[in-house]
């Protein structure tokens, strides 16, 4: 029995920018226009929304706290109601739907930034792993990910299983805006609502974990009734073209279209979230599914399940 | 509307300099195995678990949330990490709160910490960026200037910090978690301690603590069955504002006034003064204390050291601050803001043992971070809302 | 039987290219040419320095600059006693409103005892040798006392 909302929550407006390599703006500058991109799609300011959440790494900016600096541009004064998560901007708008459901709040600002350009992505990447006996060896992101494409080869399950490219490396920001119920149709004539989201996450040891399969993009997907619900396309979050297979078996997909992507780390997933928003809204799509992922090897998944006023 | 909430489990560490006992898994397993005992909970019971920390280079992990899903029986469950600077254990707490006022899980397991003795935390405070001089030195490099400031503000005589650090680490003596315990604390010794950051004196600072806080927070219908008395969520709030702004006043943060107006209006709270019985409080620096009475409406602007001198928030005056010896005497910083959080709680549920207000029936909780700009606050209280 | 290992220290080394942003860059071209230049927020017309990329209160874009002739008062401040690399101890770092700035910037104060340090102190900056500027902030060596009368507490007591 899928989860009702008491109080819908719609995608409504959004903002999305990434190039190979940001050199010249620092965050807050890349920030900026995205965030007043999204705001002005539907006539907005800081004082009409209720709750603002972002998601980046400090570890990607190369210093601690750095992710402070970032409310620079969102305009906080007066102070507002905000939060904070050092993962994939999509946890973060997990979060805001949450936080919606409360009385009085009716609009999030969700936001997600990072320059992995500035760092060595595959090195930093280690540092997710257990910290007295695996992160020491410093096994970079990439040959971790090829432990998984290997695994999926000898299971024979795959057919073609794609090479392990580089790491993608690339910087970017993305806002979108969330509104519930009236005030969602107030914003938009198309808001792209949220009938489901939900994540899970499944051990670290990858040893003990079967790569071929991804057991908590299924249980997501399975909460909030994604599973056989007839989407018409799924996008979703692969850092490596290999994962996407592995994504789309869990999903159960069958005819589903998939639409494939990696995205700057840390805004990435909620990229996915966006493309699928921008596919109800543009009507391409009655029912789409979007997937972000964390950590290697699909450690942690999320699926959400959106749908058109009509659906 | 939200569903009501209720604190059913508390759990901490024994705060120390060095935990070489325990791994980080290891040190947050025994907080909330802890706060699952106190909630009659077994592992398998928890619906999704909610972590905060410090910025992850204090440790060196990356997104801990990914290494500690098995050591906080998170697989196969929603794990989040929150970061809000110094506040994370508060906003941790409330962002748990939300998951289950909002319907979305039952039973959620909140966990904050920080294991300093595996993080160089004064390398980690001491940011320095190319193309400009770095020259705060520590938090209290931050604070200090604050502090004085607000010294001058209030017209506030020197002693009222050296008075605070004594109370705080006289209460410290009766809670058997707290790191700092030092029997023959006295104004001298405080005193004659060496200057830091000028006004702030060595005794008058926190120490660097390991340790971990959790929190099991339940709907309704699980906590009236809860074995131990629960604290119910009268409020939370959260505010943030910018670092550096043209019409900013770190002294007396809007946010933090305007985050306190929120939870006492949610908590039905007109008279803080009256109404909250005692409050848990994030002072790392003792003069912190008074100016956060200020801040949270306990004292007219200028007079929240009067209060301190008159001993009104001593463990057996009229509003006790920090009952469990607060950040002064433990402070592992993730953790420092849910552990206010989790002493409030213990108040009003009649369980903080040695150092328990008597009557305790509403108390604040109050986290803060950042240089003075992220706030988060409850009220929890003995009675359903 | 050895000693059971309860600590064990694992080094990290990332490196990091580090751009502080356009805003900053216009600050610190400026600088290496003896210059202190502010901006101004478009909306709210307040004066930042050094300028961040954004006027945070607005959520706007800096981009007038508006040069200052580097003196202020010192709204508040601290003496440090621990030492860190390149800052011997006790070191005084002060909060300063920079004339025409709307907040304050923080910088070293000498020429000067600490235990005489007072809060509305007019200061100016000494600048190291003009031959050695660079871009950065450091152009500035340090603050000191100007000798003229202290602000008025009014004036400065909202700058901190």
């Amino acid at each position: 029995m899928t989860r009702t909302y008491r109080k819908p929550v719609a995608i409504v407006s959004w903002a999305s920018f990434e190039t190979p390599e940001e050199p010249a703006r620092n965050e807050v500058e890349m920030l900026l226009p995205i965030i007043e991109e999204a705001k002005q799609k539907i006539g907005i300011e800081q004082s009409d929304i209720g709750f603002t959440v972002s998601g980046s790494s400090d570890y990607l900016q190369g210093y601690p706290f750095a992710f402070v600096g970032a409310l620079d541009a969102v305009g906080a004064w007066p102070p507002i109601m905000e939060s904070h998560l050092e993962m994939d901007g999509a946890f973060a708008l997990a979060e805001a739907v949450e936080v919606l459901q409360h009385e009085g709040i009716d609009t999030a600002l969700v936001y997600a930034f990072a320059r992995p350009s500035r760092g060595e992505l595959d090195r930093i990447l280690a540092l997710q792993l257990d910290p007295y006996v695996v992160a020491p060896l410093w096994p970079d992101a990439r040959s971790l990910a090829g432990l998984q494409a290997q695994a999926m080869r000898d299971s024979g399950r795959f057919g073609e299983v794609p090479d392990v490219p580089p790491s993608v490396v690339a910087d970017g920001a993305v806002a979108v805006i969330l509104a519930t119920g009236d005030r969602a149709r107030e914003l938009t004539d198309r808001p792209a609502w949220i009938r489901g989201i939900d994540h899970r996450i499944e051990t670290p040891a990858l040893g003990t974990r079967d790569l071929t399969q991804s057991p908590s993009t299924r249980a997501a997907a399975e909460h909030i009734g994604a599973v056989g619900a007839g989407a018409d396309v799924a996008f979703v979050h692969a850092p490596y073209p290999h994962q996407a297979l592995v994504v789309r078996e869990a999903l159960q997909l069958n005819g589903t279209r998939v639409d494939a992507g990696t995205g700057p780390t840390m805004v990435g997933g909620l990229q996915r979230l966006v493309l699928a928003a921008q596919a109800i809204a543009g009507g391409e799509a009655k029912r789409a599914i979007a997937h972000a992922t964390s950590g290697h090897c699909l450690q942690q998944n999320l699926v959400a399940l959106l749908e058109g006023e009509a659906a | 509307m939200s569903d009501r909430v209720a604190v059913v489990g508390v759990g901490q560490t024994k705060y120390a300099a060095k935990r070489q006992d325990v791994s980080i898994a290891g040190l947050l397993r025994e907080a909330a195995q802890r706060a699952l005992d106190d909630a009659g909970m077994t592992w398998s019971d928890i619906d999704a678990v909610v972590i905060g920390k410090a910025p992850d280079m204090f440790e060196g992990v990356m997104m801990p949330e990914l290494y500690l899903a098995d050591a906080l029986g998170a697989v196969g469950k929603p794990m989040m990490r929150v970061h809000t600077a110094g506040s994370v254990g508060g906003s941790t707490a409330v962002m748990a709160s939300h998951l289950v006022a909002s319907g979305a899980h039952k039973k959620v397991l909140a966990v904050a910490w920080e294991k300093q003795s595996e993080s160089n935390a004064t390398w980690a405070l001491s940011i320095r960026l190319p193309f400009s001089p770095g020259l705060v030195t520590g938090a209290g490099g931050y604070f200090a200037p604050i502090i004085r400031a607000y010294m001058r503000r209030a017209n506030a005589p020197d002693h009222i910090g050296i008075k605070v650090a004594v109370k705080d680490r006289l209460n410290a003596l009766k809670n058997p978690y707290a790191h700092l315990q030092i029997p023959d604390i006295s104004e001298e010794m405080v005193r004659e301690s060496p200057m830091l950051w000028d006004p702030i004196r060595y005794l008058e600072t926190c120490p660097s603590s390991d340790g971990a806080c959790a929190i099991v927070l339940a709907e309704e219908k699980t906590a009236q069955t809860a074995p131990n008395p629960v604290a119910w969520l009268h409020g939370t709030a959260l505010r943030s504002e910018p670092t550096i702004g043209a019409g900013r006043d770190t002294v007396n943060p809007h946010a933090g006034r305007d985050c306190v107006k929120d939870v006492y209006a949610q908590a039905g709270i007109t008279d803080p003064r009256r109404d909250i019985d005692c409050a848990e409080i994030y002072v790392p620096f003792s003069w912190y204390e008074a100016m956060w009475l200020e801040n949270l409406g306990f004292a007219e602007e200028g007079t929240g050291w009067k209060l301190i001198d008159e001993g009104v928030t001593a463990l057996d005056g009229d509003l006790p601050i920090n009952p469990s010896g607060g950040v002064l005497s433990s402070n592992p910083i993730g953790a420092s803001g849910m552990c206010r959080f989790a002493e409030a709680a213990l108040q009003v549920r009649g369980m903080a043992g040695e150092h328990q207000v008597d009557g305790a029936r509403r108390a604040l909780g109050h986290a803060y971070g950042g240089g003075s700009q992220f706030f988060a606050m409850w009220v929890v209280g003995s009675e359903k809302p | 039987m050895s000693e059971p290992v309860t600590i064990t220290e694992t080094p990290i080394k990332l490196n990091y290219s580090y751009t502080p942003g356009t805003a900053a860059a216009r600050f610190l071209t400026s600088i290496e040419q003896g210059r202190i230049v502010g901006e101004r927020c478009p909306k709210c017309h307040k004066v930042y320095v050094p300028p961040r990329g954004a006027c945070s209160m607005c959520g706007v874009a800096t981009m007038e600059g508006v040069e200052l002739d580097g003196k202020g008062t010192l709204t508040t401040y601290a003496v440090t006693q621990i030492p860190s690399p390149g800052l011997d101890a006790p070191y005084v770092s002060a909060w300063i409103k920079l004339d025409g700035a709307d907040i304050t910037s923080m910088f070293l104060v000498k020429e000067v005892e600490p235990a005489d340090v007072r809060l509305g102190m007019r200061v100016e900056p000494v600048w190291i040798d003009k031959a050695d500027f660079t871009k950065n902030l450091a152009n500035i060596a340090y603050y000191r006392p100007t000798g003229e009368p202290d602000a008025s507490y009014d004036d400065y007591k909202d700058y901190v």
